[in-house]
């Protein structure tokens, strides 16, 4: 008898699902659906497959360089913030883990209150400072304006699996005979490691979907992906199937970053702070 | 070949955590810290190991100024209460660590981290990570790194606190032996007496960041040096009473009194606070001029072989240890014996007047 809800409730939870599932894929699959159709057969019919496949649209964006460059320096400047934000964080969030100076607290809450403001308020002074000092469309402008954003959400990520660490550790190495820099690298990343995926993960996500600072800081050389694609309303009119392809090009880096972080993500929100 | 301590202290945020200590650990003896919790051990052992700097005073090895070295630089084994061990790294490239930080060679590294396994029975885990180990084990593995680091000072911080009986037992026997033949010089913290009582050696008592007392454990068990250090040094801690010397005479309780015998006779008169370690009050009158007690049973704790008994006596909360199980009537009146043998004499400040006669004779 016991089991008669449980057999119940079963079935009526997998419909739930299903459509939950359901609801949430179908803007992707409709992305998905109009990559794969030809620009006529989108303004003139309604159709829930492509009737005649297509690829050409995806041609179009790996052949053509205003296209394909936009994806170019999405993924440089996205890199070099990695870098510089966990080279930045590291060391901040381990002296913030395990040190006691003053001021240390409000320094840290401060920190946070950076990422309370709006990319927008820093548009402008990053504009007037990166044209007057030359560093205005290039890679590494974007980079160090999403540094701003980044290093603090890096910092606090870090600093939660830094304080799980014993400090008898780090002491237990220094007797043992271990430099501090060797220490660092030896033993206490690889015991952080979930730590540093997911700092990676959401800084990976912050400065890849970023669209103002990094289409307000560049022109030409460093211009993103995002900002390629809503550049594009032409004479022509829109190209609808060219922007779908554009679309479903930039889920999959996020995508894939994802599937492979998605361990350390379960037991970095479970450990962490984030 | 030794480790001394010159007037070190140490404040923390306005606390004192030492106060000024003097202390002489020669090489090759096992030395006992034993105190409560939060009475310094720790704090003492951080200072010796140099992650902590004293705010005062010098630490000398052999008869070199080390007081601001680095940790690195001094040859320092330490073992945690917690089981510490880099969980990255396979157990056996945790016993090898310190070895390959001081640049031995290959096959050195890999004779002496055999060699400690063997001894901490580790040889069947090599590969494993030390989280897959049991608690034994990790602790064991820790062991085995301040074993192969053939360090000239090792430090054990309650090493067993974290363990099961069982384990703590097969541990505690063992550990001196594995010890014994490196010929350094050992600190064990621990709080509890039995424990520096089988492990032998020094004993030092420390009680709220002082170093009461020090010399070999038998001495300092018998020969107490004030009531701190007594009440330390024994488990469950030394019963005390108020007693009036007058002529030949110790007066206590309701007017009763017995004759003064032992190192107590050449004292003068007055009133003394006389101390008593619990196994050695009595339910049964053993020798002829025991002292009686009337006193109310509080609470009774069977652990098997023996019975604890709470006991109080005018305003004083005893405890006595008692053999075998007892069957006793809870809130009633209690009457006990001691034999006055077995009473140390207190000055009101505190420092021994008189030790044990029983003390003075074994």
């Amino acid at each position: 008898m016991a089991s008669i809800p449980a057999q119940r409730t079963r079935p009526r939870f997998n419909i739930v699902m299903v459509l939950y599932i359901l609801f949430m894929l179908l803007p992707i699959y409709w992305l998905i659906n109009m990559s794969l159709k030809t620009n006529a057969e989108i303004i003139s019919t309604f159709s829930l497959w492509p009737q005649n496949l297509t690829f050409a649209n995806y041609a179009t964006i790996l052949t053509d360089s205003s296209w394909y460059l936009g994806y170019v320096n999405s993924m440089i400047y996205v890199s070099i913030n990695m870098v510089i934000s966990l080279v930045v964080a590291l060391p901040a969030a381990y002296a913030f883990s395990r040190y006691s100076f003053m001021g240390d607290k409000h320094l840290f809450f401060w920190l946070l209150t950076n990422r309370m403001s709006p990319p927008a308020v820093f548009a402008l002074p990053f504009f007037q400072l990166y044209s007057s000092v030359g560093l205005f469309d290039t890679h590494i402008a974007v980079a160090l304006a999403h540094t701003l954003f980044n290093v603090p959400l890096a910092v606090w990520i870090l600093e939660g699996f830094m304080r799980g660490v014993p400090k008898e550790i780090d002491e237990t190495a220094y007797i043992d005979g271990y430099s501090f820099p060797r220490f660092f690298v030896r033993i206490f990343t690889p015991l952080i490691s979930s730590g540093i995926g997911v700092a990676a993960f959401f800084i990976f996500m912050f400065s890849w979907v970023e669209l103002l600072l990094s289409r307000t800081l560049t022109s030409v050389n460093a211009k993103p992906i995002a900002a390629v694609m809503t550049r594009t309303v032409s004479a022509s009119g829109m190209d609808w199937g060219v922007l779908a392809a554009a679309g479903v090009l930039t889920i999959l880096p996020g995508a894939l970053v994802i599937y492979f972080v998605r361990n350390h993500i379960a037991k970095g929100f479970a450990l962490g702070r984030v | 070949m030794a480790l001394e301590f010159q007037g070190v202290s140490k404040v923390v945020n306005g606390q004192v955590h030492i106060h000024p200590t003097d202390l002489m650990l020669h090489s090759g003896t096992m030395n006992v810290l034993l105190g409560p919790t939060l009475s310094g051990k720790t704090s003492l052992m951080r200072l010796m190991a140099g992650l902590d700097v004293p705010n005062t005073g010098r630490i000398l090895w052999q008869g070199k100024d080390v007081t601001g070295m680095r940790v690195q630089d001094r040859k320092v084994a330490m073992v945690y209460q917690q089981f510490i061990n880099y969980p990255s790294m396979s157990v056996y490239d945790n016993i090898a660590s310190p070895m390959r930080l001081m640049g031995k060679s290959a096959t050195e590294v890999d004779k002496a981290v055999h060699k400690a396994a063997d001894l901490m029975r580790l040889s069947p885990f090599l590969d494993r990570k030390p989280l897959e180990l049991s608690g034994g084990q990790q602790q064991r593995c820790a062991l085995a790194r301040a074993l192969v680091k053939d360090a000239g000072l090792v430090l054990l911080d309650e090493p067993l606190a974290n363990l099961d009986y069982k384990l703590r037992e097969e541990l505690r026997s063992e550990i001196p032996k594995i010890f014994e033949e490196a010929g350094s010089i050992f600190v064990y913290a621990t709080t509890e007496p039995e424990e520096a009582l089988l492990l032998g050696g020094n004993t030092a008592t420390v009680w709220q960041g002082r170093v009461i007392q020090f010399g070999l454990t038998p001495d300092v068990y018998r020969h107490p040096l004030n009531a701190t250090s007594a009440r330390v040094f024994s488990d469950p801690p030394m019963n005390f009473l108020e007693v009036r010397k007058s002529g030949g005479r110790l007066e206590f309780g309701d007017g009763q009194s017995v004759a003064v015998t032992g190192p107590a006779a050449a004292l003068t008169d007055g009133i003394y606070r006389a101390g008593f370690r619990p196994n050695h009050l009595e339910l049964n009158q053993h020798v002829k001029d025991a002292m009686q007690f009337n006193t109310r049973l509080h609470v009774t704790e069977i652990t098997g072989s023996e019975t604890f008994v709470h006991l109080e006596h005018h305003g004083e909360r005893w405890v006595g240890l008692m053999h075998g199980v007892q069957d006793l009537t809870l809130g009633a009146d209690l009457p006990v014996w001691l034999d006055p043998a077995h009473v140390y004499l207190f000055a009101q400040d505190g420092s021994l007047a008189a030790p044990a006669s029983y003390a003075v004779a074994a």
